[in-house]
C-alpha cells in the first residue's frame, strides 16, 4: 500500500471562474480509507474551499454520491485500495446533474419528481387508528420490500443514459418508489400513478440499458421495476382498448 | 434583505421535524409551514437509527411496564408525567406511521412484529429489520411531500433564532446554494435539530450531527438541561464508529472479553444464559454495558486491537438465516466496514457515543421557556430518558413529541399576531456580524479542523464514561480556551456559492457553546447517576440530586447551573436492578 | 432554495454528454448495438415482404428473386443479418425475465428458470418448423 495517493478534484468556483478546472493533492492515505476520508483530509488540512456533501458515512443517507474515476459510487462505501493503484483517483460531481459548486450537483428535479407521481400511501379511506394495524402477511411484505430500500443516492440517474440525454425522464428511483406503494398491500394509488409513469417521460423513455441497476447500492433493481411496469402498463392499456368499460 | 413568513417554521427536518410538521397541518391545513434543513430531510440521522421503536402492542404487555422500564432505565432522572403521556400516546403514533405505509416487520398472521431490547422486562420493539430508522424516515418524509402547505427549504442553514417582545418569531437562514441571507418569519418555531454527537471524537453520529438547534436555544436564553447525560452505545465499530444495533443483542448476541467470557456477569447485570434473557446481561442497559467495558479494560481483559482496545460481539451462533431476516443490515456493515462476516468472525465492537440524554428544556407539551419557541426529538430534553436512555424509546420519542409539539405550535401560532418590525433590525445584524466575523475577515490564524480535534479530546478525556473533578475543570478551561481561540479562527473558503467552510464553522461555535454546557453540568453534579459516572463521587443522591441540572447562556463565560426538581407521579425512587 | 427554484438556475454548470458517450462503457457499447439489431429485424421484414411477393407473382419473379439471393453481396448481408438477430434474440430472451414476476403460490420462479423455459420454448418451436416443413412435400 503506497504512502499517498494522488487525487484529481473537479472544482467549480462560478464567483471566480466561469469553467470548471481540476485541482491535485497529494493525499497520505490509511490502508482503510474510503474515498471520503481521502476528501475530509484535503478540507481538513490542505484545501479548507473544498465543498462536497457528506453525512451519514455508513452509507445508509446517500448524501455522498460522486463520480469516481468515471463510476456513479457512494464515496463513503468505496475503498482508495479499490481503485488502481497507479493511477490518480479523479472525484467529480455525481454526472447528469447542474453542477452548483465544486462536487455538489442540484437534485431538486428529483424531490419535484417524487411529488409527481405521488410516492406515498394513496387510499380512498383510511382504517380508524383503534382499527389497528393494517394486516400485512411476511409474504405481502416481501412483495415491495425490495423497491423501499432506496436510499435516495442517485447513482441510478447518474448511471442511466437516458436520463442524461433526457433530463425530463421521470427516472429510475422515482419508478421504482413508485413500484413499492403500487405494490404495498395497503396502498390503492396505481391507477393514479398509471396516469403519470405512461406518459412519454415516464416508463416509456426507459430503453433498458440497465445500468441503473447495476450501479445501485442497495440492490433495489429499478430496472427490473421499471420493466415490470411496462408489462402491467400495456395489460392494463390492452385491457381498456378490448374492455373499454370494464376498466375503471 | 429577503423575508418570508410562515405560520409555523420548522427547524430540522428529521423524524421529529417531519411528524411536526404532519401534525400542524391535520390539525389546522390552513396554516402554512416552513420546513428549514441544512440537508436534505432523507439525510437527516434518523435515516441512521437501526434496532427499532417501543411501545405497547402486545398482550402480555402494559402501559405501566413500560413506564417502569423507561423510570428505572433513566436512574430515575426522567419526569414521570412526560413518560406516562409517552407510553400511552406510542401506540397510537405508531399505528399511524404504519398506516402511513412504514413496513414494519410482521408476525406470520400479519400483525406486527415486536423484539426485545436492553432493559425492558417485555418485548414492545417494533421493528423493520434493522433499518428502522430508515424507514421511519422515508415514510415520514414521502408522507410529508403532499401536504401542499409545507415550504421545503432544503439546504439553508438557520444561524440564529429571533426573539423579541418577549417571544420567539421566527429566524435567520443562510440559503447554502446562494450565500444569500434570508429572514424567515413565523408565529412558532419548533427545535428538531437532533443531538451533537460530534463533540466527541468517535460517535455512531452523522457528519451533521452538531447541535446547532441546542445552540440557538441557548443562547437565546432557554435552558439546556441534563445537558451531562450523554450516552455511550456499547456497541459501535471501532475507528470509524459506525452503530452496531442493540437488535443485534435482541436477537441473542453475546459479548466477548478476550478470553472469550460473557463478561457482563461479573457485573450485577445477572447470570449468562444461552437465549437472551430481558433486562439481564447483554439486555442490560446501555449505560451499565458501556461502564463494564471501562471496568474490563482497566483490568487489562479487553482485546488490543489496531484502533485501541475492543471486546467481540458474538453472533455465529444465531446462524445466517436468522441474521439475514432479523439483522442483515449488521452483516452488510461488518463486510463491507470491517471485512469480516459475523456469521462465521466476531464482531469487534466498543462503547461509542451515541446519544444526548439532555437538550432544550420543554415541558410536556414541547414548548420551551421561549414564548413561541418549541423544541422535540433528541434536541429536547422533556424528559423522558433521565439519566440513561432505553434503545428503541427515542424513535418513537421523535413520533409522539413531534406530534405534540407541532399541535401546540399550530395552536399558538393562531393566537400570534405577525412579526414586530423591530425583528427586522436583529436579522439585518445578524447578516452584518456574518459577513464580518466571518465571510470578509481575512486575518486569523487557528483552523477549523485544528479546533474541533482540539475540542474533541477535551470532551473525551474529560467527560468520558467515567469523570472525576479535576479531569472535567481541565477539560472546562481547555474549551473556555479553545471559545477564546475561535475568534481567531480564519475560513479557507469565503465565498458564498455553498460554502461548506462557513457552515463547519458556525457548527463549530455551536458546538463549543454546548461542549460547556455539558462539560460545566458535570461538574456540578456531584454524584453517579445513569451515565453520569463520576469516580470521585461514586453514589446515587436522591437527596440532593433528584433534579435535573439547568444551564442557562452568559455572554462571557461558562453557563449558569440551576436545578429543578423532577416530576415524580407513581414510582418513587428506587434501586435500579438488573439481572435478575 | 425552493421558493424561487428554476429549472435553468444561470451560475450552475451543465456538462455535456459527449456525443461518442456509448464508447466510453462496456455496458453502454453493448446497449447500442443490441438497440441496432432492431435494424436486423426490420432488414428481415422486408426480405420476407419480398420473398412473398415474388412467391405470389409466378415462376419468373421467384426465380428473379433466389437470383437476387444468391448474389455474394446479399449472402454476406444476410449472414451479418442472421447473426446480429441471434443477438437480438438472446439479449431478449436474458433481460424478458426481468419484466415477468411469475409466482407459484408463495415462491417466486428465479430468473434462472424462466430463462430455461423460454430456450425451451424456443426450442420446441423451432423443431415444430422442421419437424412440418421438412419432409419434401
Amino acid at each position: 500500500m503506497s504512502d499517498s495517493i494522488t487525487m484529481q478534484v473537479f472544482r467549480y468556483r462560478p464567483e471566480t471562474a466561469a469553467e470548471p478546472t481540476w485541482d491535485t493533492f497529494e493525499v497520505p492515505a490509511g490502508k482503510e480509507w474510503m474515498v471520503l476520508d481521502a476528501l475530509n483530509h484535503i478540507k481538513d488540512h490542505m484545501d479548507g474551499s473544498l465543498s462536497y456533501r457528506w453525512a451519514c458515512r455508513m452509507g445508509v443517507c446517500g448524501s455522498c454520491g460522486m463520480t469516481v474515476n468515471g463510476e456513479p459510487v457512494l464515496t463513503c462505501a468505496t475503498y482508495l485500495t479499490d481503485l488502481p493503484a497507479a493511477e490518480p483517483v479523479r472525484v467529480e460531481p455525481l454526472k447528469g446533474f447542474p453542477v452548483i459548486r465544486d462536487l455538489i450537483g442540484d437534485i431538486q428535479d428529483f424531490v419535484h419528481k417524487l411529488k409527481r407521481v405521488s410516492a406515498w400511501i394513496v387510499r380512498e379511506e383510511a382504517k380508524p387508528l383503534a382499527g389497528g394495524e393494517y394486516l400485512q402477511t411476511p409474504h405481502e411484505l416481501s412483495q415491495f420490500k425490495q423497491y423501499s430500500m432506496c436510499i435516495n443516492c442517485l447513482l441510478c440517474y447518474s448511471a442511466c443514459p437516458i436520463y442524461r440525454l433526457e433530463p425530463e425522464f421521470i427516472g429510475p428511483a422515482v419508478i421504482a418508489l413508485a413500484q413499492r406503494y403500487n405494490l404495498d398491500s395497503r396502498d390503492q394509488g396505481s391507477e393514479h400513478r398509471m396516469d403519470v409513469l405512461s406518459q412519454d417521460d415516464g416508463i416509456w423513455s426507459c430503453t433498458f440499458v440497465g445500468e441503473c441497476a447495476e450501479v445501485c447500492p442497495k440492490h433495489v433493481d429499478p430496472a427490473g421495476a421499471i420493466q415490470r411496469y411496462k408489462l402491467a402498463a400495456s395489460i392494463d392499456w390492452l385491457r381498456s382498448v378490448l374492455l373499454p368499460r370494464g376498466r375503471r | 434583505m429577503d423575508t418570508s413568513s410562515h405560520d409555523v417554521l420548522i427547524v430540522g427536518g428529521g423524524g421529529a421535524g417531519l411528524r411536526a410538521a404532519i401534525a400542524v397541518s391535520e390539525a389546522d391545513p390552513s396554516l402554512s409551514i416552513a420546513i428549514v434543513s441544512k440537508v436534505y430531510p432523507m439525510r437527516s440521522h434518523t435515516v441512521a437509527a437501526e434496532g427499532g421503536a417501543a411501545a405497547f402492542v402486545k398482550d402480555n404487555d402494559s402501559l405501566d411496564d413500560h413506564a417502569y422500564d423507561t423510570i428505572s432505565g433513566s436512574d430515575w432522572l426522567c419526569d414521570q408525567d412526560a413518560v406516562e403521556i409517552f407510553v400511552r400516546e406510542a401506540p397510537e403514533e405508531m399505528i399511524q406511521l404504519e398506516h402511513w405505509g412504514c413496513p414494519w416487520s410482521r408476525e406470520p398472521d400479519g400483525r406486527i412484529a415486536v423484539r426485545p431490547f436492553g432493559g425492558m422486562k417485555i418485548e414492545r420493539t417494533w421493528f423493520a429489520a434493522d433499518k428502522t430508522g430508515f424507514h421511519m424516515l422515508h415514510t415520514l418524509y414521502q408522507t410529508a411531500l403532499k401536504y401542499p402547505t409545507i415550504t421545503w427549504y432544503d439546504e439553508w442553514f438557520v444561524t440564529r433564532l429571533l426573539v423579541d417582545g418577549g417571544r420567539c418569531q421566527g429566524a435567520v437562514a443562510i440559503e447554502l446554494a446562494t450565500g444569500r441571507i434570508h429572514t424567515l418569519l413565523a408565529r412558532s418555531t419548533i427545535l428538531t435539530t437532533g443531538g451533537c454527537g460530534r463533540i466527541f471524537p468517535y460517535t455512531t453520529n452523522a457528519n451533521i450531527k452538531t447541535g446547532d438547534g441546542m445552540a440557538l436555544a441557548h443562547r437565546v436564553g432557554a435552558p439546556l438541561k441534563d445537558m451531562e447525560f450523554i450516552q455511550y452505545h456499547p456497541t459501535g465499530l471501532p475507528f470509524t464508529g459506525i452503530l452496531i444495533t442493540e437488535a443485534a443483542r435482541g436477537e441473542g448476541g453475546w459479548l466477548l472479553n478476550k478470553d472469550g467470557y460473557r463478561y457482563l456477569q461479573d457485573y450485577n447485570l445477572g447470570t449468562p444464559e444461552p437465549k437472551p434473557v430481558k433486562r439481564s446481561m447483554e439486555l442490560g442497559p446501555r449505560d451499565r454495558l458501556s461502564q463494564a467495558f471501562v471496568k474490563e479494560m482497566e483490568t487489562g481483559r479487553t482485546v488490543e486491537s489496531p484502533y485501541g482496545p475492543i471486546v467481540h460481539l458474538d453472533i455465529r451462533h444465531l446462524g445466517a438465516q436468522v441474521i439475514d431476516a432479523k439483522i442483515p443490515f449488521v452483516r452488510e456493515l461488518c463486510l463491507k466496514y470491517e471485512n469480516i462476516d459475523p456469521v462465521q468472525d466476531l464482531i469487534p465492537v466498543r462503547p461509542v457515543i451515541h446519544y444526548m440524554m439532555g437538550g432544550v428544556h420543554t415541558d410536556t407539551d414541547g414548548a420551551t421557556s421561549v414564548p413561541g419557541l418549541y423544541a422535540a426529538g433528541e434536541v429536547a430534553c422533556v424528559s423522558i430518558n433521565g439519566a440513561n436512555r432505553l434503545g428503541s424509546n427515542s424513535l418513537t420519542e421523535l413520533l409522539v413529541y413531534g406530534a405534540r409539539a407541532g399541535r401546540s405550535a399550530a395552536l399558538h401560532s393562531r393566537t400570534q399576531p405577525k412579526a414586530d418590525s423591530g425583528i427586522l433590525a436583529q436579522a439585518l445584524d445578524e447578516e452584518r456580524r456574518l459577513r464580518q466575523d466571518f465571510l470578509d475577515k481575512t486575518t486569523g490564524k487557528e483552523s477549523i479542523a485544528g479546533l474541533r480535534e482540539e475540542m474533541q479530546q477535551a470532551m473525551e478525556s474529560g467527560a468520558g464514561i467515567y469523570r472525576e473533578a479535576q479531569g472535567l475543570q481541565s477539560s472546562a478551561e481547555k474549551i473556555s480556551e479553545l471559545r477564546d481561540r475561535f475568534s481567531d479562527v480564519r475560513l479557507g473558503d469565503r465565498s458564498l456559492t455553498f460554502n461548506t467552510d462557513l457552515v463547519a464553522c458556525l457548527e463549530l461555535s455551536n458546538m463549543l457553546d454546548l461542549a460547556g454546557a455539558v462539560i460545566h453540568s458535570g461538574l456540578e453534579r456531584r454524584e453517579s447517576r445513569g451515565a453520569h459516572q463520576r469516580t470521585d463521587h461514586p453514589a446515587r443522591d436522591d437527596e440532593r440530586y433528584l433534579s435535573h441540572s439547568m444551564a442557562y447562556y452568559t455572554m462571557d463565560g461558562p453557563p449558569r447551573i440551576e436545578y429543578l426538581p423532577v416530576t415524580i407521579t407513581r414510582w418513587p425512587p428506587a434501586a435500579r436492578v438488573y439481572g435478575e | 432554495m425552493n421558493k424561487d427554484y428554476k429549472l435553468h438556475h444561470p451560475a450552475w454548470y451543465r456538462r455535456q454528454m459527449q456525443i461518442f458517450w456509448w464508447l466510453k462503457r462496456f455496458s453502454y457499447t453493448k446497449f447500442i448495438s443490441r438497440e441496432l439489431t432492431s435494424l436486423a429485424v426490420g432488414w428481415s421484414a422486408i426480405m420476407l415482404i419480398a420473398l412473398l411477393w415474388a412467391a405470389g407473382h409466378g415462376a419468373p419473379a421467384f426465380d428473379r428473386f433466389l437470383t437476387l439471393m444468391s448474389s455474394t453481396s446479399l449472402v454476406v448481408l444476410n449472414i451479418v443479418a442472421a447473426i446480429a438477430l441471434l443477438f437480438h434474440t438472446l439479449t431478449w430472451l436474458h433481460l424478458a425475465p426481468k419484466a415477468m414476476v411469475v409466482q407459484i403460490g408463495r415462491y417466486r420462479v428465479p430468473d434462472r428458470l424462466l430463462l430455461i423455459g423460454q430456450y425451451l420454448s424456443w426450442a420446441a418451436a423451432t423443431a415444430l418448423v422442421v419437424w412440418y416443413f421438412g419432409g419434401s412435400r
